[in-house]
């Protein structure tokens, strides 16, 4: 950290020396605030290293919570404030419906890189015509599973949620007996925030519960289908995952996994590679494989996710952030994300390149799963989405956590959510 | 000191310099108190929203409470008032702060009580007690969450380790332990600030009553019911509502150590998820307002029924 600041310390103190001698007054000093996950920090700096040699301007990433929640109620309050200190945003897919007039519309200036992204995507971040951030990555879960331990006690990587459960418990047990005391089945993100409405997310629609809210807004989550779901999940949580599973987000999930302390973990691609470092005590033992269904005749479900990247309306150095956004959404930044952060591209042709299929065979493997993604129900709640959101996961958190049976609160919730809607979304 | 000064009395001169002195500080608590204080109100009193801070419309007291009758002749209200997650908070917070202020009193006494004695180092025991109150709410809260880290933490290696428990809790996040492990923390944090106001009251009490009590053969324990008690009552009902006031507005600790669910939210957390979150700021707003009410008529009916000397008249 010490280094970082020196460092940034210096480069201010260079630019306001090049500015008092008269250079031209070029070379601006951007911040470019996103969450921290894994080794974000040190990335980025390698990754954005050709746009600062390129254009002369330099970025400070400005590092934020892990949790996508206490990131927007950190951003939103700065761009109400309408403050200019930071320049970029890293924002979330789900976002952009609520935070649309604070940025800078980037229609015109991606006029030839929008295309070559997966349109669906262009598509989220477009709000009543305007193209509110750029996509940098896009992200949809996996199951993570020991290829070890799977061998060792022959089993078949499961496709049902209840065959994860059986093997899960049977592979726990049998790991305890021979003295491995802190192994667990199964590593998820139980948390009450974002996560956990991800998680439930799938769980609901892989049982055929439908997404919350269907496209065309009605409140869809009050049904057996989804009620089994939670009960289903209520019925892990003490068994194959710690009782603590309940306050985990995605590093927790990730420190136990890695740690050799877990059999299955569902967590993000960004896992993957982390999972290979050179620290890992899993590295090499894994694969991964798309989330279990809910049995007979339902499909499985992935929860869209992914990152982008916005301009703030507030900027007083809108030319130079708009250069960075345009090179991190482009295939040179989006290449190397995908090689040392196992980010996956929204970049179409990047899904074919034989660099990337070498260093991270998950991300073509990846590209089904992604394109058959569940969206969460941003689109059609809009601005009322966190609200929505947030109901979702204190329902199943308390169902998790034994606060009222699953249908009790899945009713009360329709009544809530019946409450927030009103007369429309 | 021979002038008149427009015939006015010395008291009278002396009270008009005291308020020249004492207007900055008036118009610093205005500014940084009042005015919030009064814009909050306001607010709540409107429909305003994060995305449009100026642009809120007057509404009355719907924020609060309203009424809607529906076509089919239902009665429905709506509000803060009929909010159950509001009325959740409020009586998380109300338990919170009742069982820490009463934890942190009792330990407060004792250690005041033991720093009071004269014994070698104790300049640096007094110093010492002090750290606990000097870290940052913040990291001290993210030190308890890895110390009470159901998998990695010392606290249940401990345990473990002693037979005290046969397997890891999962402290934060289980509904059962999730406000035990909140007022383990603030406890911890806040009984030196109860221990040091407490001890400026126990060094008030003259030596020669103690040595008067000694000399007639009272019990130590009587000497305290007796004497040290009534002594040290108005310092310790000061510290009792300084406490108080500050438990009933925690946020910090529940918000970093706690998932955010509903066994452990309180008013703050609540209000301000409605403001920032759900982009609901005149309905976080009038959860403030209320907020500030509940502690307003806690301390009144402290003060009132405690006879509490705040204004320091007794003391001459």
């Amino acid at each position: 950290m010490m280094k970082m600041t020196g460092r940034a310390l210096r480069s201010a103190a260079l630019g306001a020396l090049m500015a008092g001698l008269g250079a031209p007054a070029m070379a601006e000093e951007l911040f470019y605030v996103s969450g921290a996950v894994g080794n974000a920090v040190e990335n980025f700096k390698t990754l954005v290293k050709p746009w600062e040699e390129a254009t002369g301007h330099t970025v400070t990433m400005v590092p934020m919570p892990a949790s996508t929640t206490d990131q927007f109620g950190q951003y939103r309050l700065w761009l109400a404030a309408g403050a200019s200190d930071i320049d970029l945003y890293q924002t979330d897919v789900i976002w952009a419906p609520q935070l649309a007039d604070h940025f800078v519309d980037l229609t015109e200036v991606a006029k030839d890189l929008a295309p070559t992204h997966f349109p669906s995507i262009i598509e989220s971040q477009t709000v009543n015509g305007k193209l509110v951030a750029l996509p940098i990555f896009t992200d949809a879960p996996a199951l993570y599973y020991r290829k070890d331990l799977l061998e060792k006690h022959g089993k078949a990587v499961p496709t049902t949620w209840a065959e994860m459960q059986e093997t899960a418990q049977f592979i726990q047990d049998a790991e305890r007996a021979a003295g491995d005391a802190d192994i667990w089945g199964f590593v998820w993100q139980g948390n009450a925030y974002e996560g956990l409405t991800c998680n439930a997310l799938e769980w609901v629609k892989s049982f055929g519960g439908g997404q919350i809210v269907e496209a065309d807004g009605t409140i869809s989550v009050n049904n057996e289908n989804a009620v089994a779901a939670l009960e289903t999940a209520k019925g892990w949580v003490g068994t194959i995952s710690p009782e603590g599973v309940l306050a985990y987000q995605e590093e927790e999930a990730r420190g136990l996994w890695q740690t050799g302390n877990a059999v299955f973990m569902r967590n993000w691609p960004y896992a993957y590679g982390l999972g290979n470092g050179e620290d890992s005590a899993v590295k090499g033992l894994f694969g991964v494989t798309p989330l279990p269904s809910g049995g007979e005749g339902s499909g499985s479900a992935a929860t869209l996710g992914g990152w982008n990247v916005a301009v703030s309306k507030y900027s007083t150095k809108q030319e130079a952030a708009i250069s960075l956004a345009l090179y991190l959404a482009g295939p040179e930044a989006q290449k190397q994300r995908a090689l040392t952060e196992s980010n996956l591209p929204t970049i179409v042709s990047l899904y074919d390149d034989a660099e990337i299929a070498a260093a991270q065979p998950i991300i073509p493997q990846w590209k089904e799963v992604f394109l058959n993604a569940v969206p969460r129900p941003s689109a059609p709640t809009l601005g009322k989405y966190n609200e929505v959101s947030a109901r979702f996961w204190s329902a199943v958190h308390s169902t998790l956590s034994g606060n009222g049976s699953a249908a009790e609160n899945l009713e009360l919730l329709e009544v809530e959510l019946t409450d927030i809607k009103g007369s429309g979304w | 000191m021979t002038d008149k000064s427009d015939g006015l009395s010395l008291s009278q001169q002396r009270q008009r310099a005291a308020f020249w002195f004492l207007a900055p500080m008036l118009a610093a608590l205005f500014f940084v108190a009042a005015w919030p204080l009064i814009r909050t109100i306001w607010f709540s009193l409107t429909d305003t929203t994060l995305s449009d801070l100026y642009g809120g419309e007057w509404i009355g007291f719907d924020n609060y409470l309203s009424l809607r009758i529906l076509e089919s002749g239902r009665w429905i209200w709506r509000g803060t008032l009929v909010d159950p997650a509001w009325w959740n908070a409020v009586w998380n917070t109300v338990r919170f702060a009742f069982v820490s202020v009463f934890f942190e009193t009792i330990l407060g006494l004792i250690v005041a009580l033991v720093l009071n004695a004269e014994f070698k180092g104790r300049g640096f025991v007094r110093a010492a007690i002090l750290i606990p109150w000097a870290i940052p709410t913040i990291v001290s809260a993210k030190m308890w969450a890895w110390m009470l880290n159901d998998q990695f933490g010392i606290i249940n290696d401990i345990l473990l380790g002693l037979g005290l428990i046969d397997q890891k809790i999962a402290w934060t996040a289980s509904v059962d332990t999730a406000m035990t492990a909140v007022l383990i923390v603030d406890i911890w944090k806040t009984t030196p600030f109860m221990a040091l106001l407490i001890l400026a009251g126990l060094q008030m009490v003259p030596r020669d009553i103690y040595e008067a009590a000694r000399l007639d053969g009272v019990n130590p324990v009587k000497v305290f019911f007796k004497v040290t008690l009534p002594l040290i009552r108005p310092a310790l009902a000061v510290a009792i509502i300084f406490r108080m006031l500050d438990a009933l507005r925690i946020f910090d600790l529940v918000y970093v150590l706690t998932p955010n669910s509903a066994a452990a939210k309180t008013m703050s957390v609540i209000s301000r998820e409605n403001m920032i979150d759900f982009d609901k700021f005149a309905y976080g707003a009038a959860q403030s307002t209320l907020l500030f009410a509940i502690i307003a008529v806690f301390v009144s009916l402290y003060i009132w029924l405690g006879k509490v000397d705040l204004s320091g008249e007794s003391q001459k």
